[in-house]
C-alpha cells in the first residue's frame, strides 16, 4: 500500500510493522513526530506495545535495555542532544548486544541551539558499538527499520537509523507499506538464547576482570564483522518481499567514473542529480553513497573506487581538529590497498542548504585541482 | 511465637561483602520474602561487586547491572518487557545504594514513581559512597567523617530525607526499615510485594568500613539508630498516612549512636549536641503526621 508521508512517520510506521513491543521515549525537535506516531498506534490499539513515557532520553535507553534483555523488542527515537545524553547508555546497549532499534534524526549540536540537519549527534557515537544507517529517503527509513531488527537481532547489536533534520524527518515522499503478512514472514518474534529469565537466574554484566573483558570486546568485533554479510543477505531477502535492495554501499553511475564523490544522507541523494548533469556535460563522475558506516563495508567500497583517477568525499559532519568524519574513514580504508588521490570536502553543517549546483562546484572543483589533505569548507562566509 | 521471617535463603554465602555488612544482610532478607519469581536491576555500588566477578553469582535470581543512576528506570524497562511477555507475576526490584538513590539516581526514581510503575525500589543506606572509597553523598549525615569531608572539614547540614521526597510523588507505599529490625523489615517488603505500582523501601544498613565500626555492631547500630530516633522506622500509604512501625518509648541519646562510630570521633560536644537537636526536630515533624 503507498502513502505519502513525512520521512518521521515512516519511521513509526517501522515500528509499526515491526511489532516492537517496548516504546521509551522522550520528546526532542525534529524527531517528536516519531514517538507521538506511535503514542497514537498504541493508544489505538494498533501496536500491541508498552509506551514508556520517560523523563529523559538517558532513561529512554535504559527502559530499551532493560526491555530487551528480558527479551522484548524495543525501540526508540531521538535526535542530537538526546542523542548525546544516551552515550552512556549507547555503549551498554552495545556491550550487553541487545538487538535495540533507535531513529536519529540527524540534527546539529548546541550550542547555538539549532535544529537543523547535521550529522555530528551520531558520528560521536561511532564507536559505542552501534551499527550505524544513514538514510537517503522515507521509504529507506521504513525498510531499515525492519531490516534493522533483523540483522540486528541476528548478530546481537543494537542498529541506529540516521536521517537529516527536515529535508528528510519532515519532507513528505511516497512510501510503499509493505503488507504486515510478508513483513510478519520475514521479522520472526524475537526469540533470543538468553534472557533475563527467573527459570534460568543469570547475572548480566556483572564485574568483568581482564581475563574476559579483552575477549567480550573481541566477539562484539566478530560480531560487526559478521554484520557485514547478514546486513547483504536480510537487505537481499527484504528484496524478494518488496523490490527494494538494500546494500551497505549504494554506488551510482561509478562503473565507468573518472572521479567518485562519496556521499551519506541526503546530500547522496542530490548527488546522484548532480552526476547527471555533470555526465550531461561529458564529465565522467559517480557517486557512492555510504548507507552503513558501521560495520565499515572496507572492502566492498574498495571494489567500487579502487580503478578510479579521483576521490572527493562530502562530509555534513566534522571532528574538529581534524577533517569529515566519512573522509578519514575512507581514507584509512584505503591505506595499504590503493593510492587515489583524495580531497575532502565539508559542507551543509547546522542545516545549510548544499544544493546540486554546490555539489557541481565541489566536483569541478575536484576534477580541476590535486589531491590535498588540507580540509575545504565549500560555502564558508569568512 | 510464629516466626515472620521466611526460613528458606537464596542469596549464597559465597558473595563478596565485607564482614558485618549491613547491605549484605539486607539483601538476604529482601530475597527470603520476595522469592524466587524475581528480577533485580542493580547500578554501580557496593552490591555490584558483592553479587561476584562473571561468571559467577551469589544471588540465584536474574540480575542486571546496570548504569549507576538508572536502577529505577531499568527496573521499569524490565517489567515493562516482562509484560507484554504476559509475565506480569514477576517482581522486578530495583536494588541500590544511597548515591544512586539520593543523589545521581533522583531523577530516574521521580519519573518511574510518578508514573507508578509496578517495581519496588530499595535502597540500602550506609550514608556514603562506599564502593568508591567512602565519599560524601546527600545521605551522609552532619558531623560525618567521609574521605571528601575530611576530619577538619567534616559533613555540614543534614540529610536529605529520601522518604519525605518519594510520599510527595503519592506513591503507594514508603517505608524506612532497619537491619536491626528483621522482622519489621520483612513485613515491610511482604507489603510491597503484595501493592501494585511504585514501592520504596529506604533501609538503613550499617557499614563497618565506612562508618569505623566494628563488624560485630553491626545489629547493634541498626538498633540503636532506631532507639535514638536517628532512622525512626514507618510507612507511608499513599503519600499520605504515615504510621509508626517501631515504637521508641524512651529514646537513647544519640551519643550511645555515635560513639561506636569512627567517623564521627572527631566531633566536638557541641556538634554532637546541634546532631541531636536535629534528630530531636526531624523526629518531631515526623511524629506530627503519624496517624
Ligand atoms: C556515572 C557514574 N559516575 C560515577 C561512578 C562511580 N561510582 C561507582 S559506585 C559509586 C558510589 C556508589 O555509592 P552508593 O550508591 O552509596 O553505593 P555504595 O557503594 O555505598 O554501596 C560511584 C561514585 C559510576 N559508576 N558511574
Ligand atoms: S564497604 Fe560497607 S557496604 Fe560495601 S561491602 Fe563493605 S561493609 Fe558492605
Ligand atoms: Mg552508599
Amino acid at each position: 500500500m503507498k502513502k505519502t508521508m513525512m520521512g518521521n512517520y515512516a519511521a513509526s510506521w517501522g515500528a509499526q510493522l515491526a511489532r516492537v513491543q517496548v516504546i521509551a521515549a522522550y520528546p526532542i525537535t525534529p524527531q517528536t513526530l516519531i514517538v507521538e506516531k506511535l503514542s497514537d498506534i498504541v493508544a489505538d490499539g494498533e501496536l500491541d506495545a508498552k509506551f514508556i513515557k520517560v523523563e529523559s532520553e538517558h532513561s529512554a535507553m535504559a527502559a530499551c535495555i532493560g526491555a530487551s534483555a528480558t527479551g522484548a523488542r524495543a525501540y526508540t527515537a531521538t535526535s542530537a542532544q538526546g542523542l548525546a545524553l544516551m552515550h552512556e547508555m549507547l555503549h551498554w546497549a552495545g556491550l550487553a548486544r541487545l538487538p535495540i532499534v533507535m531513529a536519529n534524526v540527524n540534527r546539529a549540536m548546541a550550542p547555538g541551539w539549532s535544529i537543523w540537519a547535521d550529522q555530528n549527534d551520531s558520528l560521536s557515537q561511532r564507536d559505542t558499538g552501534w551499527m550505524q544507517i544513514y538514510a537517503s529517503s522515507a521509504q529507506e527509513i521504513l525498510d531499515s527499520t525492519l531490516i534493522g531488527y533483523k540483522v540486528s537481532e541476528k548478530v546481537l547489536l543494537p542498529t541506529l537509523i540516521s536521517f537529516d533534520a527536515f529535508f528528510l524527518s519532515h519532507t513528505m515522499e511516497v512510501v510503499d507499506m509493505p503488507d504486515i503478512e510478508l513483513v510478519d514472514k520475514y521479522l520472526p518474534p524475537y526469540k533470543p538464547d538468553y534472557k533475563l529469565d527467573v527459570n534460568d537466574p543469570r547475572s548480566f554484566g556483572a564485574l568483568t576482570d581482564e581475563q574476559y573483558y579483552y575477549e567480550f570486546r573481541y566477539m562484539m568485533q566478530k560480531a560487526m564483522d559478521e554484520a557485514v554479510d547478514i546486513i547483504k543477505e536480510a537487505g537481499k531477502e527484504y528484496e524478494k518481499i518488496t523490490g527494494r535492495l538494500y546494500d551497505l554501499i549504494h554506488p551510482y553511475r561509478c562503473e565507468d567514473a573518472d572521479m567518485i564523490l562519496v556521499t551519506s544522507g541526503t546530500i547522496a541523494d542530490t548527488t546522484n542529480v548532480a552526476v547527471d548533469e555533470l555526465r550531461a556535460e561529458g564529465k565522467k563522475v559517480g557517486n557512492l553513497r555510504i548507507r552503513v558506516i558501521r560495520p565499515y563495508p572496507k572492502k566492498e567500497i574498495l571494489e567500487v573506487v579502487k580503478g578510479v583517477k579521483k576521490l572527493a568525499v562530502i562530509d555534513r559532519n566534522i571532528s574538529p581538529g581534524y577533517s569529515g568524519i566519512f573522509s578519514q574513514e575512507l581514507k584509512s580504508a584505503l591505506y595499504n590497498e590503493v593510492d587515489i588521490p583524495a580531497r575532502s570536502y565539508i559542507a551543509g553543517l547546522g542545516g545549510r542548504d548544499v544544493k546540486i549546483e554546490d555539489i557541481k562546484d565541489i566536483a569541478n572543483d575536484a576534477l580541476k585541482n590535486d589531491a590535498t589533505n588540507d580540509l575545504i569548507w565549500k560555502g564558508v562566509k569568512i | 511465637m510464629r516466626l515472620t521471617i521466611p526460613e528458606h535463603e537464596i542469596m549464597t554465602p559465597g558473595h563478596l561483602a565485607c564482614q558485618g555488612c549491613g547491605g549484605a544482610l539486607a539483601m538476604r532478607y529482601m530475597l527470603k520474602v520476595f522469592g524466587k519469581d524475581t528480577m533485580l536491576s542493580i547500578p554501580a555500588c557496593c552490591w555490584a561487586v558483592i553479587d561476584g566477578p562473571f561468571p559467577y553469582t551469589s544471588l540465584n535470581v536474574p540480575v542486571f547491572h546496570t548504569a549507576f543512576e538508572t536502577a529505577a528506570i531499568m527496573a521499569s524497562g524490565i517489567k515493562a518487557g516482562l509484560m507484554v511477555q504476559g509475565k506480569d507475576t514477576t517482581n522486578v526490584v530495583a536494588w541500590a545504594g544511597d548515591g544512586g538513590t539520593f543523589d545521581i539516581g533522583i531523577q530516574a526514581i521521580s519519573g518511574a514513581a510518578e508514573r507508578n510503575d509496578d517495581v519496588t525500589y530499595i535502597v540500602y543506606d550506609n550514608e556514603a559512597y562506599m564502593n568508591t572509597g567512602i565519599q560524601r553523598s546527600s545521605a551522609t549525615p552532619h558531623g560525618a567523617w567521609t574521605t571528601t569531608t575530611p576530619v577538619k572539614h567534616y559533613k555540614k547540614g543534614p540529610k536529605k530525607n529520601m522518604a519525605e521526597i518519594m510520599a510527595a510523588h503519592r506513591i503507594p507505599y514508603t517505608a524506612t526499615a532497619s537491619v536491626g529490625y528483621p522482622e519489621d523489615f520483612c513485613k515491610k517488603l511482604e507489603r510491597a510485594k503484595n501493592t501494585k505500582g511504585f514501592k520504596f523501601i529506604h533501609v538503613l544498613a550499617p557499614c563497618p568500613t565506612g562508618w569505623k565500626s566494628d563488624p560485630r555492631f553491626t545489629i547493634k547500630l541498626a538498633k540503636l539508630a532506631v532507639q535514638t530516633n536517628y532512622f525512626p522506622l514507618y510507612e507511608i500509604i499513599d503519600g499520605i498516612h504515615y504510621k509508626q512501625t517501631v515504637k521508641v518509648k524512651e529514646r537513647k541519646p544519640l551519643k550511645e549512636y555515635l560513639k561506636y562510630q569512627g567517623r564521627f570521633k572527631h566531633l566536638p560536644e557541641d556538634q554532637v549536641q546541634f546532631l541531636q537537636d536535629f534528630v530531636d526536630e526531624n523526629y518531631e515533624l515526623l511524629r506530627m503526621k503519624l496517624e
